[in-house]
């Protein structure tokens, strides 16, 4: 075929940040290369493509870099607009909607949990599960407000929000085992946990999430790490 | 026909002038020619319409455009640019790549200059010097952005303003501003003249010129009040 697209993903099989642009790539139903960094010795390849960050995702497309996973969800789109799913709705006040949730998940949500989760002291991580708590019932009612009552925040079809949450799926699912919390509580967060299950279910969104036994044990290595070092801090 | 009753202009801004995120949204709208109302906030304290406006954030700048809510500075950009897309110039750039680059820019932007910029103003605890550094760095990544993406031309945007000179733009009051609160140099012509040339006829520009005022302005400003909402504890994030 003349003039195939040549798309080359770099990333970390465990990043949500990746996990949201393979997400992008397969509901759009895009073939692309991708290759796994080792973030521990970053290939000269991620280095010269992101040269500000060094960090993954990376998309390369015909041997150009677009960074940052909000910034490449939407490249995907735009630049594939034709073929697939549209995850960016039509109308100029619905695309401003799922741009703000968008830019809500990444910037209360996840602070919010990396805070209960990893804060300092007993009183910063109390101060996180709070601010959780604020965070998903925005949530919550966010995808009422952006549904109208259908399946995605994307409406009939998952869209760009569905997919920018749809990354910390895998990292969710494990959150029950790692620290007994399920984030998206059907008790609490209905329209979410029953989201997270109809968006994780999906065919070109189950066999792309990370498998969940794997993201504990990784989590598991990881707090034993830092306990070590903690301990060897203190001795 | 007459009415007793006066309706709301169809374009609202709520904001404050010394925020550079509110500039954004008026430059926009004055580059579009889009008629609009500006109802400015009084420091310290949020008006009911903007704690129902942004209920989430209860932040400025929120556009309201026939009384729906849009928040998020660049959000409320992108959102300007779609809506009266057939008003020249284009705020985003055609191609797709060329976007992603600015988008990327954008965000970097706001990752580093309003924290760095609170602290330089001393509204929040940080090492100055510190922060010196990484905004220096950051400009001169920006300068070599510049180069690329202007290529020859006036702005990042090429012969007009677009969304990047928007984005980095809005923030030239409060960093001249803090280069004589703080006594440093930022905008330095000997590292960064391009930038420094660039900034210049940013603000010259005539979308920009009467919503970014001098850096006396700000430095005024920042003796009156010490922050946007005094009345919050302020926070090393945004």
């Amino acid at each position: 075929m003349a003039g195939a697209e040549d798309l080359k993903l770099l990333g970390m099989w465990a990043s949500p940040f990746v996990l949201r642009a393979k997400l992008a790539l397969s509901l759009k139903g895009l073939n692309y290369e991708y290759v796994e960094e080792d973030l521990k010795n970053k290939s000269e390849l991620l280095l010269k493509s992101n040269p500000v960050h060094n960090k993954v995702p990376v998309l390369i497309h015909n041997g150009k870099p677009v960074c940052e996973s909000t910034v490449i969800v939407q490249y995907i789109d735009e630049a594939f607009a034709g073929t697939g799913l549209s995850l960016l709705p039509s109308d100029p006040y619905e695309r401003a909607l799922a741009r703000f949730w968008a830019a809500y998940i990444d910037d209360k949500l996840l602070p919010s949990w990396t805070k209960t989760s990893r804060g300092s002291t007993e009183e910063e991580r109390a101060e996180g599960k709070e601010q959780s708590a604020v965070a998903v019932e925005n949530l919550e009612g966010a995808l009422r407000e952006c549904s109208k009552g259908k399946p995605f925040f994307g409406g009939d079809n998952p869209g760009y929000v569905d997919v920018i949450l749809g990354g910390l799926l895998g990292w969710v699912r494990a959150s029950e085992e790692l620290y007994g919390i399920n984030p998206f509580d059907p008790a609490k967060t209905p329209l979410l946990a029953a989201w997270a299950e109809r968006f994780g279910a999906l065919e070109a969104v189950d066999p792309v999430i990370p498998e969940v036994n794997k993201l504990v044990e990784v989590a598991k290595m990881m707090q034993a790490k830092l306990a070590a070092e903690a301990a060897g801090a203190s001795n | 026909m007459s009415s007793t009753k006066e309706e709301a202009p169809a374009v609202r801004v709520l904001g404050l002038w010394a925020s550079p995120f509110v500039i954004r949204v008026l430059i926009a709208l004055r580059l579009k020619g889009v008629e609009h109302e500006v109802l400015e906030e009084v420091v310290g304290k949020k008006s009911e319409l903007l704690l129902r406006s942004n209920p989430v954030h209860k932040k400025i700048p929120v556009l309201l455009h026939h009384g729906k809510p849009i928040s998020e500075s660049l959000i409320i950009v992108q959102y300007i640019d779609e809506v009266w897309s057939s008003n020249a110039p284009a705020i985003l750039p055609a191609d797709p790549y060329v976007r992603a680059v600015e988008r990327f820019w954008a965000q970097y932007i706001d990752d580093k200059f309003p924290r760095g910029i609170r602290i330089l103003k001393g509204t929040v605890d940080g090492n100055k010097d510190e922060i010196v550094e990484q905004l220096s760095t950051a400009l001169q990544l920006l300068e070599e952005a510049f180069l690329k993406l202007s290529n020859g031309k006036h702005y990042f945007g090429g012969d007009n303003i677009g969304y990047l000179d928007i984005a980095l733009g809005s923030h030239v009051g409060w960093v001249r501003a803090v280069e004589k609160i703080a006594g440093v140099q930022l905008l330095d012509a000997a590292k960064v003249p391009h930038l420094v040339a660039w900034a210049d006829r940013f603000c010259a520009h005539p979308a920009v010129v009467d919503v970014l005022p001098s850096a006396d302005r700000f430095v005024e400003y920042s003796v009156k009040y010490g922050s946007f909402f005094p009345t919050r504890p302020s926070l090393p994030t945004e």
